[in-house]
């Protein structure tokens, strides 16, 4: 009887110590869930969703101070991916933090700029190119689409383009064909 | 001899009706240039070539019009001498019905070429050569358009065992392969000449398909006369079984050489390369008589009274062709490839590009359209013909419930979109539509995603160098605030010194009587608004003093604790 005792606990003790030093040593730096959070948001950093940047908000979520439906450029597909990450429930996009477009860059009209600076500091990507009463331009392959250059802009000379299909970029199309109920005619 | 040739098999497969005979009765004809050439720049996989020409330039025949861009990208060439007259967007010979950049010539008439001299590929490294065969636009004329110089290159090895041609030519209609090689096999078989002693491949094998004996004919004899002429009997025609797709590059080398390339990993570590013989042949040309690639054999076929092969030169529009073979006047579509992998055009006016090996002029009675799609009853018909060991019916499932990780783990890369599927499908599910459309959407999301992780890199890079920048301007300011101290401190110890020389004494006096008369002027001094007030003018002041003392009271809690 004492010896089983005796046996049981010692072997509680060692599981305990070898589950003590695993924990210490293959412990995990940083928090993993808002890397994942942060993987699937979009990277703007357009700051729609409250948060002054993607990995803020992803913070936010992990720390459940925020829903999962505050980011408009990941729509609704970033926000079911999301919800099945956190075992959420889905939600539709909050009005409130604006609404899914079309992806665009943004394009400065170079006859109007007058090299002020102001968007060089507003983007959050450092995807403008200018100096100090010299033209600005905007390296389109680096530009998010997060509109944060536009308020700043004294002369409104900044517009979103959106980015069109090209051959390269064209997608195959869903093939299956949603079936509509047809129009009654008004009675 | 072939018949000494062992043979393996692939699995799979369909046999559909060939339609072959309709094209094959004439010879090759060179189709009249067209009045307007419409060339495309980017006409193989890999990066757009840049324009080398603007509007207003004139241009000769094999003119470089596109520079290779990249490291996968293959030059374009004016396919006549004349005029630019525009570089902009047309319509692309693609299914989207989009636009690309173009160079449009309108031809002199003349004809004229650049000066053509042949390379000499024996006296040049490898990379020149393939560097030369790039800026000669050479690619994959099987229908890839993979930029030949990228496969030009040995496996791990340095040396290869088997270097496999590709005569087989599996699609029904098409048959410009066919008349290649019934018309040009002594050319074709030295572009393959030159494609074995830039490989070190030990042998080539042939591969054609037995409804062709006319090219296979052909093609031995030409062999005969190669082996001959070199010495030895390392060229070999193999004839196989006639099943689509043997023409599939994987399946044609395993059926000559029983080789199964596995799943993302390359046949040339595996000592085995292909390449169609339309390859080989441009790859003569290129090589032998200095000409870069300008025009391919387009086999014009179905719903047309003359179906016939034509020589045509890149940029000529498909619409002249269907013209040259009396379309009967109910087609309603053109289709760029044939009736199992090819592509609908999005108009007549489309020009003929590298990756045309058939224009397949369709109709309702030809082409009939398929019947509405029923659901798919697991009967697993897909997966008996699926020529690349797939399970068609899971990434079917998958990719319709667009769940793209598990259509990927069931290898939807490794499926070549060859139709077989779908053409005994009993359910009429139009299943390769559905792969592409998960094939398009997850290349999509890796550039998106790949775009993300640049734009989460600059952020996190701007974050920093804004800490960094804050962090530095308050060690400057602390150090300046350091420095104006010591300054300060230093001068007061100075002041303070007790006087050692009598002059030092008397300037200390000096400055101590002069302070002393200042501050008696300055209590003698009144100001004069203060004197002499009268009762009102102190009642006001004294008002002015009290709402004073108010503001300070309601600004204490403002103000900084330093201030």
């Amino acid at each position: 009887m004492l010896a089983a005792i005796l046996v049981m606990a010692l072997g509680a003790v060692l599981l305990g110590a070898a589950l003590g030093w695993a924990a210490v040593r293959f412990r995990v730096e940083g928090d993993p869930l808002v890397e994942k959070i942060d993987a699937i948001l979009p990277q703007t950093q357009c700051g729609q969703c409250g948060f002054p940047g993607c990995k803020p908000y992803a913070q936010a979520i992990a720390k459940g101070e925020a829903e999962i439906n505050q980011c408009p450029p990941g729509g609704d597909e970033g926000i079911h991916k999301l919800a099945d990450l956190l075992g959420r429930e889905f939600k539709s996009l909050s009005a409130e933090h604006g609404i899914e477009k079309p992806k665009s860059v943004a394009v400065i009209d170079e006859q109007t700029c007058i090299g002020c600076t102001l968007c060089i500091q507003a983007c959050p990507v450092d995807a403008i190119v200018g100096a100090a009463k010299q033209m600005h331009t905007i390296v389109a392959s680096q530009c998010t689409g997060c509109e944060l250059c536009l308020p700043p802009c004294p002369v409104d000379c900044i517009s979103m383009q959106p980015i069109g299909e090209s051959v390269e970029t064209w997608k195959w199309k869903y093939p299956v064909v949603k079936i509509t109920p047809a129009q009654k005619a008004a009675a | 001899m072939s018949a000494l040739q062992r043979l393996f098999g692939f699995n799979g497969g369909v046999k559909p009706v060939y339609h072959k005979e309709a094209s094959t009765t004439a010879p090759i004809a060179v189709a009249p240039t067209p009045t307007l050439l419409v060339i495309p720049l980017h006409q193989s996989i890999g990066g757009p070539p840049r324009p080398l020409v603007k509007a207003g330039d004139h241009v000769l025949k094999g003119q470089r019009i596109g520079g290779a861009d990249g490291n996968v990208s293959s030059a374009v060439h004016a396919t006549t001498s004349g005029t630019v007259v525009a570089v902009e967007m047309r319509l692309m010979p693609h299914t989207s019905g989009l636009s690309a950049l173009c160079v449009v010539i309108e031809p002199d008439g003349r004809d004229e070429w650049i000066p053509r001299q042949a390379f000499d590929y024996r006296n040049a490294t490898p990379n020149q050569t393939r560097d030369y065969l790039r800026d000669a636009g050479v690619v994959g004329l099987g229908g890839a358009v993979f930029p030949t110089y990228l496969k030009l290159k040995a496996g791990k090895q340095g040396k290869l065992d088997t270097l496999v041609l590709n005569g087989a030519e599996c699609e029904p209609f098409i048959t410009c392969d066919d008349v290649l090689m019934r018309e040009r096999a002594d050319a074709i078989l030295k572009g393959a000449a030159i494609m074995r002693e830039m490989l070190a491949a030990g042998q080539v094998l042939v591969g054609i398909e037995d409804n062709k004996p006319e090219a296979i004919a052909a093609m031995q004899a030409a062999t005969q006369a190669a082996n001959a002429a070199a010495g030895d009997s390392g060229i070999k025609v193999v004839s196989v079984p006639t099943r689509y797709p043997a023409g599939g590059a994987k399946q044609l080398i395993r059926v000559l050489t029983g080789i199964e390339v596995p799943h993302g990993e390359r046949s040339t570590d595996y000592g085995v390369q292909c390449f169609n013989v339309g390859t080989a042949y441009a790859i003569y040309q290129a090589i032998e008589l200095g000409q870069p690639l300008v025009s391919r054999i387009v086999t014009v076929a179905g719903n047309v009274g003359r179906a016939r092969n034509y020589e045509v030169l890149f940029g000529t529009p498909m619409k002249d062709l269907v013209t040259l073979c009396d379309p009967l006047p109910d087609s309603d579509r053109v289709i760029m490839g044939g009736p199992m992998m090819g592509f609908l055009m999005p108009g007549e006016e489309v020009p003929v590009v590298k990756a045309t090996n058939c224009v397949l002029v369709g109709s309702k009675k030809l082409f009939p359209p398929p019947p509405p799609e029923m659901p798919c009853i697991r009967c697993g018909e897909c997966a008996k013909v699926c020529p690349s060991d797939l399970q068609p019916f899971e990434m079917y499932w998958f990719s319709r419930a667009k769940i793209f990780g598990k259509a990927q783990e069931y290898h939807l890369f490794d499926c070549i979109e060859c139709g077989c599927c779908a053409y005994v499908c009993p359910s009429r599910i139009p299943l390769v539509d559905y792969y592409r459309f998960a094939k398009s959407e997850i290349w999509a999301r890796e550039v998106d995603k790949e775009s993300a992780d640049v734009a989460r890199e600059r952020y996190e890079f701007r974050m920093l160098r804004e800490e960094r920048d804050k962090q530095e301007k308050a060690a400057k300011l602390a150090a300046k605030t350091a420095a104006g101290r010591e300054k300060a401190a230093a001068t007061l110890a100075e002041a303070e010194k007790p006087a050692t020389t009598p002059e030092e004494e008397a300037k200390k006096a000096l400055i101590a009587a002069a302070l002393e008369r200042a501050r008696a002027q300055k209590e003698q001094a009144h100001p004069e608004n203060t004197v002499a007030l009268n009762p009102e003018q102190q009642t006001e002041i004294a008002a002015i003093e009290t709402r004073r003392a108010e503001i300070r009271e309601m600004a204490k809690p403002h103000l900084r604790q330093d201030d």
